[in-house]
């Protein structure tokens, strides 16, 4: 057998090759920490004629390189990607009139797919590689589950993450993630109520997505809405695109309100599926599901793959959501004026909805945390930062921020879509996550967007 | 048949060992996840490319029976807080005796009806966690805590770690399997593939040869789920779509199906030509709309260009052009003697 004294060469040649194709992907990315990190110019804001210096990982003296995870590609994709580029439209705005303290902000958001596993991919490679300052805005609760314990342990600021699961207030065990839109189960809250109001006497029907964002919205509702007004619970996944079953349940139980807690795809696949099945009940939809823009969108193109047609506009009117953003109709209101006036200039491709309302006011509330972190901060003075409290912005309602409440805003007003606009109804509530915690109007009117369009420092 | 000692296997995993050492100490922190990626990966696709290349049975539900690893792990880490090499082992051994389960139904399937039956599996098993959200965590899953061990010092890095242990069994899986694959079953595995009833006739055992490849299958895909869990710190069903079943398969095939080293190029491909393409995508100044999805174009470009020049994957590619230089003896380091591309191709040696 004389084949098999060469066996050595062509197996350490495979190998060898192996290893080199690792190492030379590795080839142009071993930046190391800055070594203003090491140093540590501790919390020392210094005057305002203070040198920029590297000051933590990601800053240098020109720039702040922050990452996100976002679904760029795949299910949640639809209406969800439009929201990194509107952040990143407003990080150039800002960038163009002058920055933060001087700093460029440079915003590198990578696909994730909504895949837990390629999360923990990006967010390792944005952390460990890259090395950014924070991640912000990370979008989805089950692939930001998969970092959260991470970002603490490397002790990332892991600011803003784009889901109202309550899960991000835990300022004891996860002290560097903070929350930033409505939490589902306050949302629930205020919904509910509206729905125990308004429609005495009724039955109501839940249709939700069978996880935190679902269960916790159901929670809220269940606070306000006494439970022998609900006739039936139906539960989706959101794999599942075969909503049948449940829209038939609904429509048996004689439901005359049916409350949704859903993503945009599901609130569209639930207005189809109850119009060909001859279900009309009254709709109210959870913000999440609820952009009329990506609705109509996603009516349409969802009608048009069945081999019919349908005006997007038309049936999402009377459906009735709640806002914790100025509605995108209110031109009169500064802060849409000012999101359009950037959107316009910096991410015009875009429609101007509430993903992209989203994106610029999350972008807002981040400059607002870095210039309160200070001209030379350290990864601690941004989340201490946010810990002393931000003055409210963009959104209908101040933030919960504080040393032992890391939720976002805290709360928000009724809608009712009309020709592909929210019609505001009532005004701005407030509450808390607790199941007896009262429901109460703002008593802060919302402050005027800056005329520069860049927070105060 | 050819016999290479079992001393040059261990060799040549000893030499794989060395240089991923080297390599994760010297790489980032990043690239020793990227390390620890690519050994799952390779773990997974070894067991696959063995049942499909080897025994000629297909499977698109592989990524099932890394979920049932991936969730015995997390759970016996939770409840019982057992050593982690213990628990993986088990979670091979547990999803190992699902793939014995799958295995006698598969036994009585060929081809297309096989592919079906699997792919039910591929998709319906990861749902079983929305159905007891209580045990399984539902969508937002379980955690899973994995650390560096006291005697490595508190400074050492996890990545570097992760690699290590990942790269460990990776690196057992390829022996073990390559001494499986030279071994009386493996004989008996590529009979039943080229010709069931001439091999019923030589007194192999068709119908256990079958269902023996799809539990060796299911261990390594059991073993990879586990070491996914540890590494990403969650298990989710979001992770286990029929999406992770098909880019396995994808890996055997762009690799060389059937071959060993082929699931290492293979894994290879699918762990680092996306992070590679968004990278440049993204350096680029694309807008994010193109960028977003110029990994996934990158990804159908490579799998079509490797099956147009090289139908028997990049190991086929490997062995052409170590021919060119006379190196002849390439094809001996594989388990497998006949190519499943051309089934009938004899070897003169017997």
């Amino acid at each position: 057998m004389k084949r098999s004294n060469r066996l050595r060469a062509p197996a350490l040649a495979v190998m060898a090759a192996a290893a080199l194709a690792v190492a030379a992907c590795s080839s142009g990315s071993g930046a190391s920490p800055s070594p203003g990190a090491a140093t540590g110019t501790g919390t020392s804001t210094g005057s305002a004629t203070a040198p920029l210096t590297a000051s933590a990982p990601g800053i240098t003296p020109t720039s702040i390189l922050i990452g996100s995870h976002q679904p760029l590609t795949g299910p949640a994709a639809p209406g969800y990607s439009e929201i990194a580029p509107a952040s990143a439209a407003y990080f150039a705005y800002v960038n163009a009139h002058g920055g933060v303290y001087g700093r460029d902000i440079d915003y590198k958001y990578l696909d994730d797919a909504y895949n837990p596993t390629q999360t923990a991919t990006v967010v390792r490679q944005l952390v460990l590689q890259d090395n950014v300052y924070a991640i912000f805005d990370g979008l989805g609760t089950p692939t930001h589950l998969a970092v959260e314990s991470f970002l603490n342990a490397q002790k990332v600021p892991d600011v803003f993450v784009a889901s109202g699961c309550d899960c991000w207030d835990q300022p004891t065990a996860d002290p560097e993630t903070f929350g930033w839109q409505l939490d589902y189960i306050r949302e629930g809250k205020i919904l509910g109520q509206y729905i125990a109001q308004h429609f005495k006497g009724k039955k109501i029907g839940y249709f939700f997505q069978d996880d935190e964002f679902g269960m916790d919205g159901v929670k809220g509702l269940d606070d306000e809405i006494p439970s022998s007004m609900v006739v039936s619970r139906q539960s989706y996944v959101d794999t599942n695109v075969n909503v049948a079953p449940q829209v038939a349940a609904l429509r048996a139980s004689g439901a005359q309100v049916v409350v949704s807690f859903s993503i945009p795809a599901f609130t569209a696949l639930l207005k189809l599926t109850s119009l060909k099945l001859g279900f009309s009940p009254t709709l109210a939809v959870s913000n999440v599901g609820s952009d009329p823009i990506t609705l109509s969108g996603l009516l349409e193109s969802f009608a048009k793959q069945g081999g019919a047609t349908v005006n997007g506009n038309s049936l999402t009117n009377g459906i009735i959501t709640d806002s914790y953003a100025p509605s995108l109709g209110d031109a009169a209101n500064s802060w849409i004026a000012l999101f359009k006036k950037v959107h316009d200039q910096y991410d015009a491709k875009a429609p101007f909805d509430g993903n992209v309302l989203y994106g610029m006011g999350v972008a807002y509330t981040f400059v607002q945390a870095m210039l309160a972190a200070g001209r030379n901060p350290t990864r601690a003075d941004l989340v201490n930062a946010i810990n002393a409290g931000l003055p409210q912005g963009p959104l209908v309602a101040p933030y919960a921020y504080s040393m032992t409440d890391h939720d976002g805003v805290t709360g928000a007003y009724i809608g009712v879509i009309n020709n592909g606009a929210l019609t505001p109804e009532g005004p701005v509530l407030v509450t808390d996550t607790s199941a007896a915690g009262a429901i109460t109007p703002s008593t802060t009117a919302q402050p005027q967007a800056p005329a520069s369009g860049i927070p105060a420092p | 048949m050819t016999t290479r000692s079992t001393p040059r296997v261990l060799g040549a995993a000893l030499v794989a060992a060395v240089l991923i050492a080297i390599l994760s100490i010297k790489l980032n922190s990043f690239r020793d996840y990227q390390i620890a990626e690519i050994a799952i990966e390779v773990t997974a696709v070894a067991g696959l490319t063995i049942l499909t290349g080897l025994s000629g049975q297909i499977s698109l539900g592989n990524g099932a029976f890394m979920a049932i690893g991936a969730y015995v792990t997390a759970l016996l880490l939770l409840h019982l807080n057992w050593p982690f090499y213990l628990v993986l082992v088990l979670a091979a051994a547990i999803t190992a005796a699902a793939g014995a389960v799958v295995g006698v139904a598969a036994a009585r399937l060929r081809g297309p009806y096989l592919a079906g039956a699997t792919l039910l599996l591929g998709v319906a098993l990861p749902s079983v966690a929305y159905a007891y959200t209580g045990f399984f965590g539902g969508d937002q899953g379980l955690d899973v805590t994995f650390t560096t061990p006291a005697f490595l010092g508190a400074n050492f890095p996890l990545t570097r770690w992760e690699a290590w242990v990942c790269s460990a069994f990776a690196l057992v899986t390829l022996v073990l399997l390559a001494n499986l694959g030279r071994s009386r079953v493996g004989r008996s595995w590529r009979a039943v593939r080229d010709d069931e009833v001439a091999a019923a006739l030589a007194g192999v055992n068709v119908a256990a040869a079958r269902v023996l490849a799809f539990v060796v299958s299911a261990a390594c895909a059991g073993l990879a789920g586990g070491l996914l869990a540890i590494v990403t710190g969650l298990v989710a069903p979001g992770a286990f779509t029929i999406t992770l079943s098909i880019a396995l398969l994808t890996a055997a095939v762009i690799g060389g199906l059937g071959t060993l080293p082929g699931a290492v190029w293979g894994s290879l491909v699918i762990v680092l030509v996306p992070t590679y393409a968004t990278d440049v995508a993204t350096s680029h100044g694309l807008s994010s709309s193109v960028a977003s999805n110029i990994p996934l174009a990158a990804y159908g470009a490579v799998l079509i260009l490797v099956m147009l020049l090289f139908p028997q994957g990049i190991q086929g590619a490997v062995r052409w052009l170590l021919g060119l230089f006379g190196i002849s003896s390439a094809r001996d380091w594989r388990p497998s003697d006949v190519s499943p591309v051309q089934p009938r191709e004899k070897e003169g040696t017997q």
